[in-house]
């Protein structure tokens, strides 16, 4: 058999701040610029996820897409939708809500709930120009 | 007559939320996007002037001179910014899509040099909800 990979692709509008608790404003503008503004700011993003494994013979799927969409939809987007990153989430509250620390909490958040067997890639754009994938490799 | 557009992009938090109304008012009517903490968007912004190109330049305006006001007047006041606290033109107005782009054209017309004829502001709030304002006149004129 051979390995095929799937993707999912759903989206999220969200506020968020990057700045770092431990370092005085100075800094934070400093290494921040703009994105450390008080007020927040926000984004549209779009997240891909990308599973990847053998078709399973009887169905023909690697895993059933629309099961994908609505376990994203429960597990990420009503986390995430129209929420304060920093605020409103439990995963942000010590941690930067960048880009990539974004990838890698929806990474832990679905794998837990994705057969092992699977790769499991995820791949988050900030902005059109702006986007990390996670894991690497 | 022609019409010449310019692309800009700014990313800012907002939320919808009438002051005079109570929370569950606005939550049935402004759902998710009343939420407290704010939410964000990248948004994409079309700016289109129209009028005849000058015969010497053959330029309507210099794009390039357009950007530069869109940018010192608009994107550097919304970018990384709270729409609904950190915008003096957007004080006191309610921070939909449809209100910002009428802001925008009002101080985009303030700061467009006489001659340059404003036509559309087209604002993305995301790739798939826009709105388009085209003066009081309704791009009549």
């Amino acid at each position: 058999m051979s390995k095929v990979a799937v993707f999912r692709r759903e989206h999220f509008n969200a506020a968020h701040r990057l700045f770092n608790a431990a370092w005085d404003n100075a800094k934070n503008d400093a290494v921040f610029g703009k994105c450390n503004n008080p007020n927040y700011h926000g984004h549209n993003y779009e997240l891909e996820v990308r599973l990847a494994g053998e078709p399973d013979p009887e169905t023909g799927y690697v895993y059933d897409l629309k099961k994908l969409s609505d376990l994203i939809h429960e597990q990420v987007i009503e986390k995430f939708d129209h929420k304060n990153l920093n605020l409103d989430t439990k995963y942000f509250v010590k941690l930067n809500p960048t880009a990539e620390n974004i990838a890698i909490v929806i990474y832990n958040i679905l794998r837990e709930k994705i057969n092992p067997s699977l790769d499991l890639k995820i791949r988050l754009y900030e902005t059109e120009r702006n986007f990390v994938e996670y894991p690497v490799g | 007559m022609v019409y010449l557009t310019r692309i800009e992009h700014f990313n800012a938090a907002h939320k919808l939320y009438n002051d005079s109304w109570s929370r569950e008012q606005n939550e049935a009517v402004f759902g998710k996007c009343a939420n407290e903490n704010w939410h964000g968007h990248n948004y994409e912004l079309y700016v289109t002037i129209k009028g005849e190109p000058n015969v010497e330049t053959g330029f309507l305006f210099d794009v390039k001179k357009l950007s530069a006001i869109i940018n010192s007047t608009i994107i550097e006041k919304l970018d990384h910014k709270n729409l609904n606290m950190d915008v003096d033109f957007m004080k006191g107005e309610m921070c939909s899509t449809e209100n910002l782009a009428i802001g925008i054209w009002n101080e985009l017309e303030q700061n467009l040099p006489s001659g340059v004829h404003l036509h559309c502001v087209k604002l993305h709030e995301t790739p798939r909800i826009y709105v388009e304002y085209f003066g009081e006149s309704g791009g009549k004129l």
